[in-house]
């Protein structure tokens, strides 16, 4: 649909929208975000929505379709009264990951905001979907929005048929492993049977070509303590361990399980697959979104399209969203990625554009490269978080927020400043936030490593501790409470210590209530 | 690009969350709410409004690190006077921005708070409750009749014309007839106007027009949807059967009740009132209050306004006796009668009082409950406890229900005891425990 907008002329004054405000808007950022900017996006779906068709989207993680539980009431009852009360606004926007991608705006919006939210979902989070190779490698948008109905679907289903408390003991076990139901390297995608056949072929040519009747002679090993550990590593590739997608080890092996219960946990690993590109982008899918809303928006407004005191409103909520509190300040939590996101996208413009001398030393392929927005599309498609932090922040930028690292060892009674936004320090500060943002450091490291099948099916867990940190107690109690009642046998969790291999700390739960049969 | 208004859809996606989450926490939220109703003031005893629950039966755990002890880094924005090698007093409850972040979503004891509407509010209040011995003496007459769906007709206004059925009837016929598919009439045209245009086969070509002009002929013969397709929901009326009940509600507002007093009989009459409007949509509640002398009051009045005056409580009864007699016949009415006082009567007034009850009201009643309130035993140390000296009525009361007349007494002293006396009272299975003190 196109629709005819004079040059000069602003697309909207007012804070009022109508349908055809936005259609002439989406048009003109339409042309920006593509033809400028040259983004790639999947195809658009706008859904404007009330307020509290907002709040019911937050409390089932922000999809349009998604199973039953109660832990999504608990999430809308706490949001809802910090809502009416006052305390905290609503999201102007969520998008979601799908094809075509769906953003939500609320009706509340003026129109302003409405062109600020589809220039940074429908085309900020968009083209970040579309192309970074996380969400290609992990997720599947073409997929997401059927697979969350047939799982909604399964789920009603099993509540029929099996009776909704049965199904929530499932589901609460599941939610509780779900940050260890997912698989944080690429799988090998499964054979189909003609490749399994080839390569059984190719299996028994090695053979053949490799025989050699002089082996038969040699004599057989005498039966000793390493038949013991053979027979160890024999059941351990049998199961598949070691594994640290503790869903998936349950959903394949677990001995008590029921079909209906494999299923449910396969639907919540396969939710926290669909999610785990997420936690690893969020500075820069918010960074992207951020650059490119505020990027259209200018171009709008320097090309008059946008009033004056649209502009005026525009900035407003953009430099709030962009606010970093110091770490001093009582509303500091941490970076926000809204403001470190976009402050590095504008640095990689800056050093592709009027690169500094140090700015050539540090990043001599960009720099002065005069495209900006090649430097960025590149970065979008091929980073996470945590490399895009360890490669692309500058030391213009940490001077700018004035970074800095504590060392903070529990054994000693002071806090030690480790290094500055100084000559010194770049680096070191560089590495060390990269690493906050990398979720090996983040994601405890946990692994099924062993289960006694033939004894007394007792299921062995690792934890490596990295730095001397151990896992939260009375949370990990509770969590081995629902995997034991998962498993139906004993589980025994032990914290090692990654350096050293010392055991830190043992946990054993048995079954309290089985799920299983 | 699409643009879709999804305001109208239908509201309350995540209401059946909200039902598994209250239905998880519902012995908390029970308990917390009986514990509101004995704070709230009579006028909004029965809003919804916050609940505050322990997170305990809500915890969601997850496997994470902890957030105290080992070696950690923190790496935050706004230095302002550090250099490398400064050492830092280590900060309360972790160190930098990370421990305040790490505290927010730990295992803290915070309390959880939500709002419950006033339904749910209600529901959970006044769940498990009911009068006892509701007999269906009469069928009201008139408006009570349900419409319930009874199979399908062939008449009937299109409002209720089913789809399903129709194009089910319709799809088989038309492939009875063989009615052709508009694809095949697609694919003959398109061959046809092919051979047209190369000019070749006009053999073919002539045969093809001859088809097509038989399809179209059939086509026309064979409507796509015929009327004795078309199939209309039935529906029938049902009479439903209604028992018509009346509650009494009759509450001493002589002198010698205190204010303290007062507000009891009021809380109990309003807790009874709100289970009455809530469970019996047919229940009628007449409200009675006498001092020396009855009347009958609205509702409003009867919570809301004072009037000082002597105590006899036979006025009442009469009063009730004259009501019944005016308006609901014994015979096609349930009849309930709560009554609430401080015990006092006037001593010539006694043997009235039995008698009327014995003769005139208790064979009128289902179920005729006494509650007797007293001082406050936490506020009025000094004086004796209620227990140590029964009233009048209280005793008159003992006597006739020794006899055997379906008589529930109860006695409250303190705001606490009124909601666990109005279960006792009116609990589902409790008839006979409600009848012993």
């Amino acid at each position: 649909m196109n629709h005819v907008v004079n040059p000069g002329l602003p697309l909207f004054e007012g804070a009022e929208w109508d349908y055809d405000k936005l259609w002439k808007a989406y048009d003109a950022i339409e042309r920006v975000g593509l033809k400028e900017m040259g983004l790639d996006v999947y195809t658009n779906q706008i859904e404007v929505i009330t307020s509290e068709q907002m709040l019911d989207a937050y409390a089932s993680t922000g999809m349009p379709i998604f199973y039953k539980h109660w832990s999504f009431g608990k999430h809308f009852a706490q949001e809802e009264v910090m809502y009416r009360k006052g305390f905290r606004s609503l999201a102007y926007e969520i998008v979601i990951n799908s094809n075509p991608c769906i953003s939500y705006i609320m009706e509340e919006n003026t129109m302003t905001m409405q062109a600020l939210v589809m220039a940074h979902a429908a085309f900020g989070h968009n083209h970040f979907f579309k192309n970074n190779y996380l969400f290609r490698q992990w997720t599947d948008a073409d997929g997401i929005l059927d697979y969350l109905d047939f799982a909604k679907g399964y789920i009603a289903q099993c509540e029929e048929r099996y009776g909704l408390s049965r199904v929530e003991r499932v589901l609460d076990a599941a939610h509780a492993l779900m940050s260890h139901g997912v698989f944080t390297a690429p799988r090998r995608r499964s054979l189909d049977l003609r490749m399994e056949q080839k390569r059984e072929r190719e299996r028994q040519a090695h053979h053949e070509a490799m025989y050699n009747d002089l082996w038969r002679t040699l004599p057989a090993k005498p039966a000793s303590p390493a038949a013991a550990s053979a027979d160890r590593e024999r059941r351990r590739a049998l199961l598949g361990l070691p594994q640290e997608n503790i869903l998936y080890f349950l959903e394949k092996s677990a001995p008590r399980l029921e079909g209906w219960q494999c299923e449910i946990l396969r639907i919540v690993r396969n939710v926290a697959q669909y999610f785990y590109p997420q936690r690893q982008t969020k500075v820069m899918n918010e960074g992207c979104a951020t650059y490119v809303h505020y990027k259209i928006m200018s171009r709008l407004h320097e090309t008059g399209k946008l009033t004056d005191g649209s502009w005026m409103e525009f900035l407003h909520s953009h430099t709030s969203v962009i606010m970093q509190p110091e770490f001093d300040d009582p509303r500091f939590g941490g970076f926000n990625p809204y403001a470190l996101g976009f402050a590095m996208m504008q640095d990689l413009e800056r050093i592709s554009m009027e690169p500094t001398e140090e700015d050539r030393i540090w990043f001599p392929d960009i720099a002065g490269s005069r495209d900006p927005m090649n430097v960025l599309r590149d970065a979008w498609a091929n980073y996470r978080d945590e490399s895009f932090i360890l490669q692309c922040l500058s030391p213009a930028l940490i001077r700018k927020f004035k970074i800095f690292r504590v060392h903070d060892d529990a054994s000693r009674p002071e806090l030690q400043v480790a290094s500055i936004h100084d000559e010194r320090g770049y680096r070191d500060v560089r590495r060390h936030l990269a690493r906050q943002y990398d979720v090996a450091e983040l994601h405890p490291d946990i692994q099924v490593v062993d289960v006694d099948m033939s004894g007394d099916r007792k299921l062995m867990l690792e934890y490596r501790a990295r730095d001397g940190i151990l896992l939260e107690e009375s949370d990990t109690r509770a969590v081995l409470q629902h995997l034991a009642d998962l498993w139906g046998y004993e589980v025994v969790l032990e914290e090692i210590d990654k350096e050293t291999g010392g055991r830190l700390k043992k946990h054993v739960v048995g079954p309290r209530s089985i799920i299983g049969v | 690009m699409n643009i879709i208004d999804r305001r109208l859809n239908p509201k309350g996606k995540s209401l059946a969350n909200r039902q598994r989450f209250l239905r998880r926490v519902k012995d908390q939220v029970r308990r917390a709410v009986r514990e509101a109703s004995g704070q709230r003031s009579i006028k909004d005893i029965d809003a919804g409004g916050d609940i505050t629950i322990k997170p305990g039966g809500v915890a969601e755990p997850s496997l994470r690190r902890a957030s105290q002890g080992g070696i950690r880094d923190h790496v935050v924005p706004g230095n302002k006077e550090f250099v490398t090698g400064d050492r830092i007093k280590r900060p309360e409850g972790g160190g930098g921005g990370r421990g305040r972040q790490a505290s927010q979503d730990g295992d803290g004891e915070d309390e959880f708070r939500f709002m419950l509407s006033r339904e749910e509010f209600l529901d959970l209040f006044l769940e498990d409750l009911e009068l006892p011995d509701l007999i269906k003496r009469k069928l009201a007459s008139t408006e009570s009749y349900a419409w319930t769906r009874a199979g399908y007709s062939v008449t009937g206004s299109p409002a209720n014309l089913n789809l399903v059925r129709t194009t089910r009837n319709s799809l088989a016929r038309r492939i009875a007839l063989k009615r052709p598919k508009p694809g095949e009439l697609q694919d003959l045209i398109r061959e046809i106007e092919a051979l047209e245009n190369s000019g070749k086969d006009p053999e073919r070509l002539e045969d093809l027009r001859g088809q097509l002009e038989l399809l179209r002929r059939r086509s026309m013969a064979i409507p796509y949807i015929d009327p004795m397709d078309v199939r209309y929901n039935r529906f029938q009326q049902v009479p439903k059967p209604v028992a018509r009940a009346v509650m009494f509600c009759l509450m001493d507002v002589s002198g010698s009740m205190t204010e303290h007093m007062k507000d009891l009989a009021k809380r109990f009459f309003m807790l009874l009132y709100l289970f009455l409007g809530k469970h019996y949509k047919n229940v009628e509640v007449v409200f009675i209050r006498h001092t020396h002398v009855a009347q009958e009051v609205d509702e409003d009045t009867f919570f809301h306004s004072t009037e000082t005056g002597g105590t006899v409580v036979s006025t009442a009864l009469e009063e009730m006796v004259k009501v019944v007699k005016d308006r609901y016949p014994p015979d096609e009415w349930n009849i309930y009668a709560a009554q609430a006082s401080d015990g006092d009567n006037t001593p010539g007034d006694n043997s009235r009082t039995a008698a009327l009850l014995t003769e005139g009201i208790l064979p009128l009643c289902q179920y005729y409950a006494y509650v007797e309130v007293g001082a406050d035993p936490d506020t009025q140390s000094g004086t004796y406890a209620m227990g140590s000296r029964d009233t009048d009525l209280w005793r008159l009361y003992s006597r006739l229900r020794d006899e055997g007349a379906p008589l529930a007494m109860k006695q409250v002293r303190h705001r606490r005891d009124i909601y666990p006396v109005l279960r006792e009272l009116f609990a589902k299975d409790a008839q006979a425990q409600g009848a012993t003190p």
